[in-house]
């Protein structure tokens, strides 16, 4: 064994070495997250005296992880470029607002549910994997910029129905008074002691089965450490699933896909099934993602899923660097910070540079010139756009590739002239 | 036939039959006026799906910006003729000069935006997987909504209206209430087309880029620059998007800065339902999608038009990807 082992070292050892450094380097990046996010909240109360306004953005930026990792098993893994991301977001989001508030009770139907939250988490999932899965199957013949089209269209369709449906949707009113996550009281855990959660007697927590019922319960009530706690707890458990799914066969099977379909196909790989697990499954972390987005924000309106939600999220995981999933979370972070912190406040910055620097003139309003704040608030989105051409130009590999993707996008030029000198001597 | 097309053609057909039942019939000329806006609109369409056809079937990029750039030769033609003391009231000598020069001038400004456009974000990127360029040309599409948000703001601008209008100008042929703008607008975008399609089929660079989109590396093989008929590509979709900004502005005198997003679409939809990189099939695609919308605006509800033309576009690319007339793509 040794001996053979001697005898192909080189071959193998290499791939021993790359697999090491993918190792440790992705590992390091997890390690970092995990103690970030376990101190997260301790600092930012501590350097905020008490105040829980990171902690509450901290969650809504992991809803993007969530959807950054979603999009990633699609885009990432199996090569299916989705551009109508935002739609399953939605599908779940809607879900979890029919069932979990009095909406129902205001449509046709006239009934309305109040499932627990955990419950419909599942069921957003399983709902937006069908949807995602009803998706993927008439577009399984097309290809890439043509399935774009295709799922762009679809995300372009979902806002819009729920736009022209106000009977059951709210239309532009939107969803409103949503339920918050609770947990049965006979759950006991570091919780219960906590100031903004106490047990909830009545009138709140309805017993699934037995609606006109309730139960003592404690309620998340707004309290964003909650949210917090549990979209960490999701995000973990999303990232075991999909490192697992990554490293099984069905993972394989959708790096075969992504690489070549032809070639896969001759493999003995069901192209039909992987491309529809690819969306559904893509999709159902879409789902769940958008149950919680209900629950913390309280409000689904169908202006939250456009197509610049979906075009977010595909930037987010190209700037991570698609097909890994830490570069995926880290890219996430970081264009969460850009848009909701870094660009905002451009403005501001401006504006007292402008002073700083002895341009006053520029700060008051002047005719056409509506001021350097405004001015560069307005330019927010030609900054997006800008962010968005660079990182594919200097850097389209993104952030943490994973190994093949780096030697597809930076050496693609040196292969094809290599390969071509090797035909050249060949012949 | 296929089966396939069998049933996308008995679609169509239940569409029309419906629709000559319930409303053609009932109410001709209420049908025949939908059907000028249509077509005015179509026309419209199909200059902006010309330029999309066109690029997608010499590299094979959907190019996002191309709405944008349509958008922004209406802004930049409107700036222009704010510059004339033209006279909204009557058709004026001063407007007719007005006409002939911003024409031009925003057809070449938009051809040299366009040819940057694609030297800088565009050909760097010419070898490298398709995702990467399709962002890129979504971020190039922000970024000039971004320009067009940052001159003008959200609100909607006002496109000066120095076309002759009111009521020397229009006929009512047959029921039908047909205005001097509806025709300018047909007949603008006939002579451009008929323009593209002599330049296409007798010109050299025509040739260079029919050649160029059928096969890359033959073309280059014969001596064919293959990056001047790139940028070539570019620079007369962008000419024809801009007149049809133009056109666009001169008809509906009301511009904002999201325009381009949603008729991009619209645009690459009618390009899709032709025949992706068949430039006869863009500008029927931009006809009947023109005349469809119109159709759906009226009988439908105008809340659905959208949903019906994605569903089209969903409908050809599954069932008929070839579209009405064929695909002319490069063949792998």
């Amino acid at each position: 064994m040794s001996q053979n082992a001697t005898v192909r070292k080189g071959f193998l050892g290499s791939r021993l070495r790359l697999r090491e450094r993918m190792r440790d380097r992705d590992q390091a990046i997890y390690g970092i997250l995990l103690i970030a996010v376990l101190l997260f909240p301790m600092a930012s109360m501590f350097a905020t005296g008490g105040s829980t306004a990171y902690i509450s953005q901290a969650a809504h930026a992991g809803t993007w992880v969530l959807l950054a990792i979603g999009l990633n098993v699609v885009v990432g893994f199996a090569g299916l470029l989705d551009l109508g991301y935002a739609a399953f977001f939605a599908i779940g989001a809607y879900t979890y607002a029919f069932f979990a508030s009095t909406q129902l009770g205001s449509t046709p139907l006239q009934h309305s549910y109040h499932l627990p939250f955990f419950v419909m988490m599942f069921l957003g999932l399983i709902i937006a994997a069908a949807a995602g899965a009803t998706l993927g199957f008439p577009t399984l013949r097309l290809r890439g910029d043509y399935l774009a089209i295709v799922t762009l269209g679809f995300g372009e369709i979902v806002p819009q129905l729920s736009y022209n449906l106000p009977q059951w949707t709210g239309g532009i009113n939107a969803i409103g008074g949503i339920d918050q996550p609770w947990l049965p009281a006979w759950i006991t855990g570091p919780w219960a002691g906590a100031n903004s959660i106490s047990v909830l007697q009545n009138s709140t927590c309805r017993n699934p089965l037995d609606q006109s019922h309730f139960i003592p319960c404690f309620s998340f009530a707004f309290d964003p450490v909650a949210f917090y706690v549990l979209i960490v707890f999701l995000i973990i458990v999303a990232v075991i699933l999909v490192t697992n799914l990554y490293r099984s066969r069905l993972g394989r099977a959708w790096m075969a896909i992504r690489e070549d379909e032809v070639a896969a196909a001759a493999m003995g790989i069901n192209t039909v099934t992987t491309k529809l697990l690819a969306f559904a499954i893509g999709a159902s972390f879409s789902g769940f993602a958008g149950a919680y987005y209900g629950a913390i924000f309280d409000l689904v309106s169908p202006d939250d899923f456009l197509f610049v939600v979906s075009i977010t999220v595909l930037v987010m995981i190209v700037l991570g660097g698609m097909g890994n999933i830490p570069g995926v979370i880290v890219g996430a972070l970081v264009i969460y910070f850009v848009l909701n912190t870094l660009l905002p406040s451009l403005a501001s910055t401006a504006e007292s540079l402008a002073n700083t620097l002895g341009m006053g003139f520029l700060v008051a309003q002047n005719g056409d010139w509506p001021g350097i704040y405004a001015e560069v608030q307005r330019m927010q989105f030609l900054i997006f756009g800008l962010i968005l051409v660079l990182i594919i130009l200097l850097r389209p590999q993104g952030l943490f590739p994973s190994r093949i993707r780096e030697q597809e996008l930076k050496h693609s030029a040196v292969q094809t002239e290599a390969s071509a000198v090797e035909e050249g001597a060949r012949a | 036939m296929s089966v396939i097309d069998f049933f996308f053609y008995l679609i169509g057909a239940a569409a029309i039959f419906l629709l000559l039942v319930f409303e053609v019939i009932p109410y001709p000329s209420q049908f025949a006026q939908i059907t000028v806006f249509g077509l005015a609109d179509g026309a419209m369409y199909a200059l902006v799906a010309l330029g999309y056809t066109m690029v997608y079937g010499i590299i094979e990029l959907i190019n996002f910006a191309h709405g944008d750039v349509f958008t922004l030769g209406a802004y930049i033609g409107a700036a222009i003729l704010g510059l004339f003391a033209y006279d909204r009231n009557s058709f004026a000598t001063v407007n007719l000069i007005a006409l002939i020069i911003v024409f031009p001038l925003v057809m070449l400004i938009m051809g040299g935006i366009n040819v940057t456009i694609e030297r800088v974000a565009y050909r760097p990127l010419r070898n490298a997987p398709r995702l990467a360029p399709l962002i890129t040309a979504i971020g190039m599409s922000f970024v000039l909504e971004g320009i067009m948000f940052l001159w003008h703001g959200p609100a909607s601008v006002q496109f000066p209206d120095i076309l002759p209008h009111g009521p020397g100008f229009s006929a009512t042929v047959g029921g039908v209430f047909v205005t001097f703008k509806d025709g300018f607008v047909v007949v603008t975008a006939i002579i451009l087309v008929i323009l593209l399609a002599i330049f296409i089929n007798r010109t050299k660079l025509g040739k260079a880029m029919r050649a160029t989109a059928q096969d890359r590396d033959a073309a280059q093989l014969m001596g064919i620059d293959i990056n001047r008929t790139i940028a070539a590509t570019f620079f007369i979709g962008a000419l024809l998007a801009g007149a049809g900004g133009l056109i666009w502005g001169l008809y509906f005198n009301n511009l904002f800065y999201n325009l381009g997003f949603r008729t991009g679409l619209i645009a690459f939809t009618s390009a899709v339902f032709g025949g992706i990189g068949n430039i006869p099939g863009a500008a029927l695609g931009g006809v009947l999608i023109g005349l469809i919308s119109a159709y759906s605006d009226s009988y439908i509800g105008s809340k659905w038009t959208e949903v019906v033309i994605f569903g089209i576009l969903i409908g050809v690319l599954v069932f008929r990807p070839t579209g009405l007339l064929g695909m002319r793509v490069p063949e792998k």
